[in-house]
């Protein structure tokens, strides 16, 4: 007797990790199932972990109070293990403001964030450069197209040594940089003082880790302010269901277990 | 039991924007022979050790791992008792 055929892919479920001091997890929750019709599952910090969900974002806030240092102490949350895991294992993982402190924190990025080379707490909206559209986060983007998405953070000056500069820029790792209205990546347009006006980067064995400062979250409909963060979530949900599909495809393909 | 000190600064290739800010006070304040002025953290703690060396060896692992990022900074451990 033939097996029940395989049921057809279901909306991706995207897990939001819950730190003491995140205040940016609903906001990121409301964001994905505005945009890209899937589902938020809520991870708390002291479990072990993911549930089975698609794809994880690590939101922004002040985990931990930012003692010691930003994402310092949120590193070594018992939900980090699996979210480690499950970024060799090539999971979808986008980690925002706190969120990119954290995994670099983690080591899942390279580089580190100090504090803003102005010391103040940059809370504005700033234009982005998307410069790398092959990324499952960055897929429904154009080339050079120029994104107003708002920023909140004292601590979001990228900064590495050469060596991993070197790094990024030959494996096209940068995502978003700083830039005005016009997509000129002048000084003055740089809010941190970021090295060479990053912004976001992508990392992980398979490319399938992005960190960034700015929050498309908070960009996520025209009552915001901007719709601009949209295309980053429709980006993830499209990466999700092509690889719900394959698989989907892969068991209808395979012959039925005997 | 060892009394230990952890030094943590920023490594000096990188700005420190505390440290340039406190320093254009200083100057404001007169002070134009102090310059290069740095800011970092300094972190006591007591360790249960039998030496000081094993002291200084459980301080410098912690740093390693949690106290110091060693993208963004170095760090120097004292000692006591």
């Amino acid at each position: 007797m033939n097996s029940a055929p395989p049921a057809p892919p279901a909306p991706p479920r995207i897990g939001v990790v819950v730190f003491p001091g995140s205040n940016c997890d609903t906001d990121a929750g409301n964001a994905v199932e505005q945009t890209l019709g899937g589902e938020a599952s809520y991870l708390w910090h002291a479990d072990k972990d993911l549930e089975n969900v698609d794809a994880v974002i690590v939101p922004g806030g002040f985990s931990y109070g930012d003692a010691l240092r930003a994402g310092a102490i949120a590193r070594f949350a018992p939900i980090m293990e699996p979210v480690a895991r499950f970024t060799a294992d090539g999971g979808l993982v986008l980690g925002i403001c706190n969120g990119f402190q954290i995994l670099c924190e983690a080591g899942l990025l390279p580089g580190a964030l100090a504090r803003n080379e102005g010391l103040r707490f940059v809370c504005r909206q700033v234009y982005l450069r998307v410069e790398n559209t092959d990324t499952p986060f960055t897929s429904h983007y154009r080339p050079g197209q120029v994104l107003r998405i708002p920023t909140a953070h004292g601590e979001g000056r990228f900064t590495c040594d050469d060596a991993v500069y070197d790094r990024l820029i030959g494996e096209n790792a940068v995502v978003f940089r700083y830039c005005d209205a016009d997509g000129r990546s002048t000084p003055e347009a740089n809010p941190n003082g970021s090295r060479d006006h990053i912004a976001g980067i992508v990392g992980g064995p398979q490319r399938n880790v992005l960190g960034m400062m700015p929050h498309p979250e908070r960009a996520a409909c025209a009552w915001l302010g901007s719709e601009d963060g949209v295309g980053l979530f429709e980006s993830l949900g499209a990466a999700l269901l092509d690889g719900k599909r394959a698989a989907f495809a892969a068991q209808r393909a395979a012959p039925a277990p005997v | 039991m060892a009394k230990v000190t952890v030094f943590v600064t920023l490594k000096p290739t990188l700005l420190d924007t505390q440290g340039r800010t406190v320093e254009n006070a200083v100057h404001h304040l007169g002070y134009s022979d102090v310059t290069d002025v740095r800011i970092g953290k300094v972190i006591e703690m007591d360790v249960a050790a039998d030496s000081a060396e094993a002291a200084r060896s459980r301080a410098a692992a912690l740093c390693d791992k949690l106290l110091a990022n060693p993208v963004t900074e170095s760090y120097r451990i004292e000692v006591d008792g």
